[in-house]
């Protein structure tokens, strides 16, 4: 992709302003690419200045105590919090035409389309991402119906599909999931984000509200399908257990700024920063 | 994705297969104080194809600390490790992680002491899980960690057990099965037989023996003498260097 | 039985309203937003509904447009459930008889202006004549998205997927799809519409009607339109393609297969009969057979 030229100054007024010049840094195989990234609540900092990129495939996890801002980062990735400086870009698919794309200037059909056809997002709380009020197939069939499919046969089949890859009994799949213990209900949510087969998710504490033997479970379970699936990821979470085993690199955030990143063991073996090490060594052993 | 500018340029068709130039660690612990514990600098060392390298020092000398700075697990505070991967040489400390996990993935292997257990995943698919990983299919990879599990002597039962509850001696011998499944053309290995008996050393000696012999270049830490001289050619001396802040 | 004449100022008109009641002004307001939802077929256009002299449900939105479109040569039916003399139906035709001295009927033939609540008459109609339904809850997805803002963006940007998730639990819970009435529909290819309370049965005609259709929702203070000809599509599966209801017996009273019943309850021993819902139809089918007779 080229990079557009930017509009000659004519003194004129013109009525939008040109669009910036993609920057030049951007990984040519790269999925995600996110520069300067800056969310303000009044005077108070979100985040500040992040900047990554996230490769196909890759699992990002982010680590941090609550308040580091590492869930703001994430709203901010996912478009639920506006950003108030840097930038969001991603790499369209090949069959799409490919190439990078400014997520805050395309148009919001296409961004919406984009987000609802490549990227999942897994709520901490189930109910902030099922719908509680129709069955479980209805759940994860939604995705597929929103994307087009209308064949009522073929939803129901790729939803008892789905049910079997996250260990939910078949029969279940026209109860409704309030019914679901906490980790059905969690293993619902990543069912009907995984279902339209994205290229990138976002988790937010996956594992957040479970009990230690369901976290283990769970953890499998999303190991197992961002392996099969070659998903690219991005997961936040304050569980540095949950970091090792599902995140290829982590960078960790405290007050809104990442203060280190690494490959996943490395920043857990040999944390440089003083606060990655007080993180660290503030894990019980077990 | 290019090599990093600052690796070197040149490729000579024969060489070593992994070196160190010029490594040096230090740990600074901030949360007691900031003390400074160098472990070691100005480091070099290099192994060649078929050949193995034990690292020899009394306790604390920084055997580990080198190993896993090699597997680019620590990272040094300078100088470079470089490994032959994929016929071009790569340095490790400078490397983007995504490229360090390949060489991971397909070149550099390592056997630590302890198994990282994995909830729920029965130790046959731990073992054959690299072998996938490296490009292999999961069928081909649970055909190889069978053999592999039979020869370290794990009873069959077990396999399809996760490892949670094995003993510390059934816990190695599946985490060396991990690692022996791929034909790294590196191989690391920490105290690999530590919590083995007799039968199963000499199964891992045996390994080690049939891995140089393909042609791989492995670095170890061999508690064991008897092991030590079995399996290394070659030796390198660790001394103590640690000072205080 | 004889087809009763168009009654002229069969009630004296009311002094001192405005024809059709609404003042000029309102009027002109309300035919612009018709207009446009003309001009966008299926889209909720906005309007500053009056208050009108009856509460809300009572078919307050249907009045207005009437009131709108209305002149004095019209002839006016009004039908609720399908028949001409409910309290609703004799109520809002007294009150248009009143304040604009039109002609009222009860023959969907005569009419030039329909108001209806919950059905579509049988007789196909004509390109001379105005159908207006009265709309409880003009907006579709609202069983699915809650929030006003959403649904606007759903329908700017053509997210209709969520609608097949109540068809969807429909089959799975029952087999097929059950939703009977108020059955959503897809205009001109681009919006998703609320066709009212009507049941199913009615969907197809609106399909490629002859006639104007224009639907008043007084409360939410929406007006929306399918112009004549237009394309209505009913949503459905692939697998489970859109039907209508259908009954195992004719008409009690006219023997018609091919109109919507309703169940008459006849007694308190469990005694029943299903008879045509419009009844006009109904009642136009049974004077042909009398004639014929004769």
């Amino acid at each position: 992709m080229t990079t557009p030229a930017s509009l000659p100054a004519t003194g004129q007024a013109t009525a939008e302003p040109p669009r910036a010049p993609l920057p030049a840094d951007l990984p040519e195989d790269g999925l995600l690419a996110v520069r300067d990234l800056t969310v303000r609540y009044g005077r108070r900092l979100g985040c500040a200045e992040v900047t990554f990129d996230l490769w196909p495939g890759e699992v990002l996890g982010i680590v941090g105590e609550s308040g580091s801002g590492k869930t703001t980062l994430l709203n901010a990735l996912t478009g639920r919090v506006a950003i108030d400086g840097g930038r969001r870009l991603y790499a369209v698919p090949a069959d799409d035409g490919g190439g990078w794309v400014d997520l805050d200037t395309l148009s919001e059909p296409k961004r919406r389309l984009l987000m609802r056809r490549d990227w999942g997002i897994v709520h901490q709380h189930p109910r902030d991402g099922l719908r509680l009020a129709v069955s479980a197939g209805a759940n994860i069939g939604e995705p597929l119906m929103a994307l087009g499919a209308r064949h009522y046969g073929d939803i129901r089949s790729q939803a008892l599909g789905w049910l079997d890859k996250v260990e939910i009994a078949p029969e279940r799949i026209d109860d409704l999931p309030r019914t679901f213990s906490g980790g059905m209900q969690q293993r619902l949510q990543i069912a009907r984000n995984l279902v339209t087969g994205p290229r990138l998710v976002f988790m937010d504490e996956p594992t957040g509200g479970l009990d230690v033997s369901v976290q283990a479970r769970l953890l499998d379970l999303v190991r197992g399908l961002v392996d099969e699936m070659g998903l690219a990821a991005v997961i936040v979470t304050h569980d540095l257990a949950v970091a090792r085993l599902l995140a290829h690199r982590l960078m960790v955030m405290k007050e809104g700024r990442v203060v280190e990143s690494g490959l996943t063991d490395q920043v857990l073996d040999d944390p440089h920063h003083p606060y990655t090490q007080l993180l660290v060594s503030s894990v019980l052993q077990v | 994705m290019s090599i990093p500018p600052n690796g070197p340029p040149t490729d000579p068709p024969t060489g070593p297969s992994l070196s160190a130039r010029g490594l040096a660690k230090t740990f600074v612990l901030h949360t007691q104080g900031g003390v400074r514990l160098p472990v070691f600098s100005g480091l070099d060392l290099e192994v060649h194809p078929g050949s193995c390298l034990a690292l020899n020092g009394p306790s604390g000398a920084g055997k580990s600390t080198l190993l896993r700075a090699l597997y680019a697990n620590y990272r040094p505070d300078a100088g470079q490790v470089l490994i032959r991967h994929d016929g071009a040489l790569l340095d490790l400390t400078a490397a983007p992680p995504r490229r360090v996990l390949e060489v991971r993935r397909r070149t550099l292997g390592y056997v630590s002491q302890f198994l990282r257990v994995i909830p729920r995943v029965p130790a046959l698919d731990i073992v054959a899980e690299p072998f996938a990983r490296a490009g292999g299919t999961l069928a081909e990879g649970r055909d190889r960690a069978a053999t592999l599990l039979r020869r370290l002597n794990v009873p069959e039962r077990l396999w399809h057990v996760a490892p949670a509850t094995f003993s510390g001696g059934e816990q190695q011998r599946v985490n060396i099965a991990r690692s022996f499944i791929v034909d790294y053309p590196v191989l690391l290995l920490d105290e690999p037989t530590a919590s083995l008996d007799a039968a199963n050393r000499a199964v891992v000696v045996e390994l080690i023996h049939q891995a140089r012999a393909r042609g791989a270049a492995l670095v170890g830490i061999f508690h064991d003498r008897e092991v030590r001289d079995a399996v290394a050619d070659t030796t390198f001396e660790l001394t103590a260097q640690r000072t205080a802040a | 039985m004889t087809m009763p004449a168009p009654t002229r100022a069969s009630t004296p008109t009311s002094e001192g309203y405005n024809f059709a009641y609404l003042d000029e002004q309102t009027k002109r307001m309300i035919r612009r937003a018709i207009l446009k939802a003309v001009a966008i077929p299926g889209y909720q256009v906005p309007f500053a509904g009056r208050e009108m002299p009856l509460p809300y449900g009572w078919g307050t939105g249907g009045i207005q447009v009437t009131a709108a479109v209305i002149g004095p040569k019209d002839v006016l039916k009004v039908i609720d459930q399908g028949a001409d003399d409910t309290t609703n139906a004799v109520s809002i035709r007294r009150f248009f008889a009143r304040t604009a001295g039109v002609a009222t009927t009860e023959a969907t033939r005569e009419a030039t202006l329909i108001q209806t609540r919950h059905r579509i008459p049988e007789l196909p109609l004509n390109e001379r004549q105005i159908l207006v339904y009265q709309v409880p809850i003009p907006e579709p997805l609202r069983w699915m998205e809650p929030r006003e803002t959403e649904t606007r963006k759903m329908h700017a940007l053509e997210e209709y997927g969520v609608m097949h998730v109540k068809l969807y639990e429909d089959i799975a819970r029952f087999g097929r799809i059950a939703t009977s009435y108020n059955y959503p529909v897809r205009v001109d290819g681009r919006y998703l519409m609320s066709p009212s309370p009507t049941p199913k049965f009615d969907n197809p005609k609106m399909d490629r009607m002859a006639a104007l259709q224009l639907f008043g929702a007084g409360r939410e203070k929406r007006i929306y339109a399918v112009p004549p000809y237009t394309e209505v599509k009913s949503l459905d599966f692939d697998d489970h393609p859109f039907e209508v209801q259908s009954w195992d017996q004719p008409c009690a009273l006219c023997g018609a297969t091919d109109s919507y019943l309703d169940e008459v309850i006849t007694d308190d021993r469990g005694g029943r009969m299903f008879v045509c819902s419009d009844t006009d139809h109904c009642r136009r089918r049974r004077d042909a057979q009398e004639e014929a007779a004769q």
